[in-house]
């Protein structure tokens, strides 16, 4: 094996004639076109002002250009675009989530401090007799939901120059392909989706706190098509790290990421920011009394879940493996064809259309049976209608590792067996089950931490419910992932430090799953 | 269960060394198989009803769930008809990039699968061993538990590059890319280890370069557990929900999952029954096709650890 990894590694000149020619120029190509592609997206980041992000694309860039354009480093030729994909996408992610699990993270405390201030102070604007006034159209950016993306305004001065106005500050408006009306209110720019009166009429609210901040004030809109700059009531003392209401003379403290009136009287601002909060994620799904309840019983569900579905399936399809493993049966192909179908149909629609089949008051179930239960309403019966699901999605997969296990098993050891007195009930308890034990173990624990995750069957079938006794965060079939998903995305008020808590336990307990299962395939190994 | 039974075999032939931990539940004195026939009818049923509760739900022409019955009792195509001119539900649409997203993401989880194992298995270099376990070690931790952070990095990518933000077929096939090297490579590494390192040796005295030996050579040698490897990457990039859902807001950029699961919500589920249960069979269909016509690959591949 050395000589062969010195010849990889040798001087380029002892190697063999030049590569033909079309493949140098595609491999030159795409050098080109990463090298191309990084610039253009770089030019980008340098626009938006983030560059942290400029310095890593470089590093990217220059990393593929060393690795492709020279003769070194042959096997990161091999494994660099894996190895960019996996820390971008995988890496990283977990890395953030780790991050994120220590912060508040969530709704009302998206910004940064600075961000969150400078917003409480343009929405205290009031306009100033004289000031310049807008012509105002509101927009959100390009492909974006009219009824939910971050709206802009796209505004025009008195002197007919073009603005884009966000939460974080006012921006030049590039006039190519801009379209106004003569009294200079926009009504088509490039990149955005201009609000008709309707969907602006929707998001009033929204409206109302909306601001773009600007010098000591900030511009609010008037009605649906003017703006006007105004000066600030609130003014931020940098020195004392205070907030002054000059309308009402009341100051405001900096205390639980967000301010709060200094002598406790009447509300904080709505605008918070985001900021370390340590551990306080993880005491609240221990201290904190509802969310505890909650979350031991979503765990003891999620666990019972999973076990009951390796179970279930394991024995349906040892059994028919069991049976259908014998010579005298006719047609095997043709049946172990259609038992692979449940297995075969996308999970997705398995979830789906049993959903629908346990629908109380038409769903096949309840016909066929002539029973009256509500399958998906009532706790113990949702419970058991999705480990039936399960069981029929399932079994196919433990039939077919099964059916290949006990084929692998000599003949001559349950001879043996026999010989030494064995009857066959014997024979399959003390003989063929361990050794079929061995082969599909660590399919077993596979499957385990599968189904701990299985988030497409849960979400599909019910989204965690149904919902008891009023409890609206806590569903009776939610498992750990479908219940941290609801906090981070369902919920009126996301929380992702907390969402994102969860997941860190989820992660801890299939690592730790994963490392009783090693150990646990190598004992089942030194069997044979 | 006595062994009564057994012992009145004095010879033990191969044939019914197989049978013999049967033996003792077949009726004295003869094979009967009618039993275990019926037992198979049982299962059969217990396996296909739901099947055919959606084919006879498919071709249910009043299409709404509360008429649909288990066995067909009309023949009608008109839940097909609606489901194609649907215009607030592009069903093709979402057709086109589920396939999409199972085609060209399995073949680039497959290359880059196959490189990363050609590097490991055919080449020494520093870092083999360290870098081998820590993909395994971080194939315990499925990126969609990460769900928050990938939502947050890829609503900032879509600022800057919008074809790869969310709401993006190509972002969504970006993420499933972060999984591609790990998913498979020891199964793929197995497999090239058992190709000869002596047919690259020769080649490399014929003076072939390493990419040439890669491309030409072994890539060819081991189709067929790239086969495999395409097809468990297809099943499960065509079917994925969970980040689907997170990412494909807008109907004209879903998947077949988050498109059918958004016909099943809501007070319209009863009446789009018909439609959706065709466009569930219609989903179905890619899958079925390819797990009945390669069950080889397919059963392989299972036993190495995949699991549904």
């Amino acid at each position: 094996m050395a000589a062969a990894d010195t010849t990889f590694r040798g001087d380029p000149s002892t190697r063999s004639g030049p590569a033909p020619a079309w493949v140098v120029v595609v491999k030159w190509a795409a050098i080109a076109l990463v090298v191309a592609f990084g610039t253009l997206v770089s030019w980008r980041l340098v626009e938006d002002g983030k560059a942290l992000f400029v310095v890593i694309i470089a590093f990217v860039v220059m990393a593929v250009v060393a690795v492709y354009s020279t003769r070194r480093a042959v096997p990161l030729k091999y494994l660099l675009p894996g190895m960019l994909l996996l820390v971008a996408f995988q890496v990283w992610p977990i890395a953030y989530t780790a991050a994120t699990a220590f912060t508040n993270y969530g709704d009302g405390h998206l910004l940064s401090k600075e961000d969150a201030t400078a917003s409480i102070i343009a929405n205290s604007v009031q306009e100033v007799p004289g000031s310049p006034r807008y012509r105002l159209s509101i927009a959100v950016p390009q492909g974006q939901d009219p009824a939910k993306g971050d709206l802009t305004f796209l505004l025009t001065d008195p002197s007919g120059k073009y603005f884009e106005g966000t939460p974080k500050g006012l921006e030049d408006l590039p006039t190519d392909g801009v379209e106004a009306t003569t009294t200079g209110k926009i009504t088509k720019a490039p990149g955005f989706t201009i609000l008709d009166a309707k969907q602006v009429n929707k998001r009033g609210k929204e409206l109302g706190e909306f601001a773009v901040p600007k010098d000591n004030g900030g511009i609010k809109a008037v009605g649906l098509s003017e703006a006007f700059e105004g000066r600030a009531t609130v003014t931020y003392d940098k020195a004392a790290d205070k907030l002054t209401d000059t309308s009402t003379g009341k100051t405001y403290v900096p205390k639980g990421a967000a301010w709060v009136p200094a002598d406790g009287q009447g509300e904080a601002y709505p605008q918070g920011w985001k900021q370390n909060v340590g551990w306080d994620n993880f005491k609240t799904l221990v201290t904190n009394s509802t969310l505890r309840d909650g979350f031991v019983k979503i765990f003891v569900w999620n666990v019972a879940f999973a076990l009951l579905s390796v179970i279930s399936t394991f024995m349906l399809g040892m059994l028919l493996a069991l049976l259908f493993n014998d010579d005298r049966l006719r047609g095997k192909g043709f049946y172990r064809s259609i038992l692979i179908l449940p297995y075969a149909i996308p999970g997705f629609v398995t979830a789906l259309l049993w959903m629908s089949m346990f629908n109380q008051d038409y769903g096949l179930i309840n016909n066929i049976t002539g029973l009256d239960i509500d399958w998906l309403g009532n706790p113990w019966a949702a419970k058991a209608a999705i480990l039936i699901t399960n069981l029929w999605l399932g079994f196919p997969y433990m039939f077919l590792v099964c059916t290949g296990a006990l084929q692998s098993i000599p003949g001559d050891v349950r001879e043996a067996a026999r010989i030494d007195g064995a009857g066959p009930v014997r024979t399959v308890r003390s003989i063929t089950m361990p050794l079929l034990l061995v082969a599909v173990g660590p399919l077993l624990i596979a499957s385990f931490a599968f189904n701990f995750n299985n988030f497409t069957l849960i979400f599909l079938m019910t989204k965690g419910g149904p919902f008891t006794d009023g409890d609206v965060s806590i569903g009776s079939t939610d498992l750990l992932i479908t219940y941290a998903f609801r906090i981070a995305f369902s919920g009126v008020n996301p929380d992702y430090g907390l969402a994102s808590a969860i997941s860190i336990f989820i992660f801890i307990i299939v690592g730790l799953m994963s490392y009783v299962g090693f150990r646990r395939t190598k004992s089942l190994e030194e069997v044979n | 269960m006595s062994t009564g039974v057994q012992t009145t075999v004095p010879t033990v032939t191969p044939e019914a060394r197989r049978r013999a931990p049967k033996q003792v539940r077949r009726a004295p004195g003869g094979g009967h198989m009618w039993w275990r026939y019926v037992l198979v009818a049982i299962v059969l049923v217990w396996a296909l009803f739901p099947v055919m509760f959606l084919i006879s739900a498919a071709l249910n022409p009043a299409g709404t769930l509360s008429t649909s019955s288990l066995l067909p009792t009309e023949f009608s195509l008109s839940n097909l008809h609606i489901l194609l001119n649907d215009a607030s539900r592009p069903y093709t649409t979402w057709y086109r990039n589920s396939l999409i997203i199972g085609i060209v993401g399995a073949l680039a989880q497959t290359f880059i699968g196959a490189c990363a194992a050609y590097a490991f298995s055919r080449m020494r270099f520093t870092g083999r061993r360290p870098g081998l376990l820590a993909l395994l070690l971080l194939q315990l931790f499925p990126a969609f538990l990460a769900f928050v952070a990938l939502y947050i990095t890829f609503a900032a990518i879509g600022d800057v590059v919008p074809t790869l933000g969310l709401n993006s077929v190509w972002g969504l096939l970006l993420v499933y890319m972060g999984g591609a090297m790990g998913a498979n490579v020891w199964l793929l590494k197995g497999y090239f280890d058992t190709v000869p390192r002596e047919l690259d040796e020769a080649a490399k005295v014929d003076g072939a370069s390493h990419a040439r030996i890669f491309f030409t050579m072994t890539l060819r040698l081991v189709m067929p557990i790239l086969v495999t490897v395409f097809m468990l990457g297809f099943v499960g990039l065509y079917s994925e929900f969970i980040l689907a859902s997170i990412f494909l807001r807008d109907v004209d950029s879903q998947t077949l999952s988050v498109g059918l699961y958004s016909m099943t919500v809501g007070n319209e589920r009863n009446r789009l029954f018909g439609q959706f249960a065709t466009g569930a069979l219609l989903a179905s269909l890619p899958v079925v096709v390819l797990y009945l016509g390669a069950q080889r690959y397919l059963v392989g591949g299972l036993t190495q650890g995949s699991v549904k």
